[in-house]
């Protein structure tokens, strides 16, 4: 068995609406890949084609050696998926859900049983076992959504915005209990967020913007897509300000949301120049390394909501 | 086989559990065929003396097999509405990802319909004696039977509509333009002889008709005649297997279309 995704040319459309287009990379087992992109870049629809939950219209997909085209049933005893949505169903216990997931993919008896104690041991929820899923608080509940992906122990794990509705310290504890398991299980992680914090923590991250895969790389790889610093500035009339930065410093910024982003190499000098020769127009400024949001607006032009 | 029976069996499992944990829903089905049937029953009684029946058969009586049916109509479709909410977001996804043939999906959901809707039908033949209908051990086991072929068509055909539906008020939209009629136009409310040509022949090509029939034969399994007019208890129990089938089949294969 190959132990890599690979995905070449991938493309979908809804209607006439492109929300994949010619997306291609390759992650191996062992790595968690996160795709970053705002609502509509098309994350959704990539997880739902490597869930096999909708067919690619065009390019290939190959996991750990199957074809999604023709080997979708082969494929689906080898992924765990947690959903965006709820995925459990709220009458029935912690214990039945798990069962009814077991039964599914061919586990049962005692086996399954064992499964089921193992991973409510891990997720720490052991103490739920027998409570109704709808009176679980949603972190509980999207560690049973783990546990319930993880029964069959598929080789690859898909999440569509894990900790969307979770709180900061839920979502850390659900990042590094991922980052374990890759590492621990040789599990291919794929998780789609879009969520800055949650993407840095990937082996590999893919920018998805309006189905089109900018970058892909390590954080730091994206990250030097920008040389030196960005410089933030607020002013009273951007135009303005942009007209005579480009003239003045060569600079181009980035126009979102009333705000000039500007790239610069000593981000201190550029700083100290501008506001010296503009004291009135300046209303905030802020330096700082950059951070994927950064590079996205560099990449595609665009606000990253 | 196991492996194959195993999906089945969970996913039967999980609609009788569910229903079991809302109670509302248990109530609902029943209560409201139940008022309809007292209720309409009593009110036409004096006035409706229904064609091609025994002279001694009041309209209540006539109208009590009508009822079981509507009652395993409701629950039998209410079971699968949980299809159109699930589908998109929700627990069938999980099945949907998981390595299950899409007609062991299918099967599962249609018997677990099917075992609900003769929970509660059986509930309603408690009241039979009541009225005036007697079993013995044949009659009973093939009203059950009858009973079955009934709701595992319906759940079927619920099922066919809930896996091609965006939402829940398409659902009831549906539900109201087809099922509804098709019950009405079943010889459950009143017998097909004397009605216009038309609605002879509407009558005629719907399915729940020979549903119906084999039900009214399979209550007086035996014991008195119970009108000319009734189709053939033999070629019901046909046409209604076949209905079974078909929906069966239409179902799977909507479940196939609908989904990769």
């Amino acid at each position: 068995m190959e132990n890599r995704i690979t995905v070449e040319n991938l493309s979908y459309s809804y209607g006439t609406r492109r929300a994949l287009d010619n997306v291609s990379f390759t992650v191996s087992c062992g790595e968690i890949i996160c795709f970053l992109g705002p609502n509509g870049s098309g994350k959704t629809t990539l997880f739902k084609i490597l869930s096999t939950l909708i067919p690619p219209m065009a390019g290939n997909v190959n996991i750990l050696g199957y074809n999604l085209r023709t080997e979708g049933k082969a494929i689906r005893k080898l992924l765990g998926v947690v959903f965006q949505k709820p995925g459990l169903d709220g009458k029935l216990r912690v214990y039945e859900n798990l069962r009814h997931q077991g039964h599914l993919y061919g586990c049962k008896g005692k086996s399954l049983n064992c499964r089921i104690t193992e991973l409510l041991e891990k997720l720490d929820i052991k103490d739920r076992t027998n409570d109704l899923v709808e009176e679980l608080s949603g972190g509980l509940q999207r560690r049973v959504e783990i546990a319930k992906a993880l029964l069959h122990s598929p080789k690859v794990l898909l999440l569509d915005e894990p900790s969307s509705g979770l709180d900061v310290g839920i979502r850390r504890q659900l990042s590094e209990y991922l980052n374990l398991l890759a590492k621990t299980e040789n599990i291919l992680i794929l998780l789609t967020t879009h969520l800055l914090d949650e993407a840095e923590l990937s082996d590999q991250i893919g920018i998805l913007d309006k189905g089109r895969l900018v970058s892909i790389g390590t954080a730091e790889t994206l990250k030097s897509h920008i040389i030196g610093d960005i410089v933030r500035i607020e002013t009273t009339d951007v135009n303005i300000l942009n007209k005579v930065i480009v003239e003045k410093f060569g600079f181009t910024p980035i126009i979102i949301n009333n705000i000039l982003h500007i790239e610069c190499e000593h981000g201190h000098e550029f700083v100290r120049e501008v506001v010296t020769a503009f004291p009135k127009e300046i209303g905030n400024v802020q330096i700082g390394k950059p951070t994927l949001e950064d590079v996205f607006i560099k990449l595609t032009g665009n606000p990253f909501v | 086989m196991i492996s194959v029976l195993l999906p089945v069996s969970t996913i039967w499992w999980r609609e009788i559990i569910r229903f079991f944990r809302q109670r509302s829903r248990l109530f609902s089905a029943i209560a409201q065929p139940l008022i309809f049937w007292v209720l309409i029953g009593s009110g036409l009684r004096a006035s409706f003396q229904p064609a091609g029946t025994p002279e001694n058969q009041e309209y209540i009586e006539y109208f009590y097999p009508g009822i079981v049916v509507l009652v395993l109509l409701f629950t039998a479709i209410f079971a699968t509405i949980s299809v159109v909410n699930e589908r998109r977001e929700g627990f069938l996804q999980g099945i949907l990802v998981a390595p299950v043939s899409r007609w062991s999906v299918v099967l599962g959901q249609a018997l677990g319909g099917t075992t609900l809707a003769l929970i509660q039908g059986i509930l309603l033949l408690i009241i039979a004696p009541f009225i005036g209908i007697r079993f013995g051990v044949t009659s009973l086991l093939t009203t059950l039977g009858v009973m079955f072929l009934i709701s595992f068509g319906l759940t079927n055909l619920g099922l066919i509509i809930a896996w091609r539906m965006e939402s829940t008020q398409g659902f009831h939209a549906v539900m109201n333009l087809i099922l509804i009629p098709i019950w009405l136009l079943s010889g459950a409310f009143f017998p097909i002889s004397g009605v216009p040509v038309w609605l002879e022949w509407v009558m005629k090509i719907n399915p729940l008709t020979y549903g119906l029939a084999a039900f009214r034969h399979s209550l007086y399994y035996n014991t008195i005649p119970i009108g000319s007019e009734l189709p053939l208890w033999t070629f019901s129990i046909l046409i209604s297997t076949v209905f079974c089938v078909l929906t069966y089949l239409g179902a799977t294969w909507t479940a196939y279309s609908q989904t990769n």
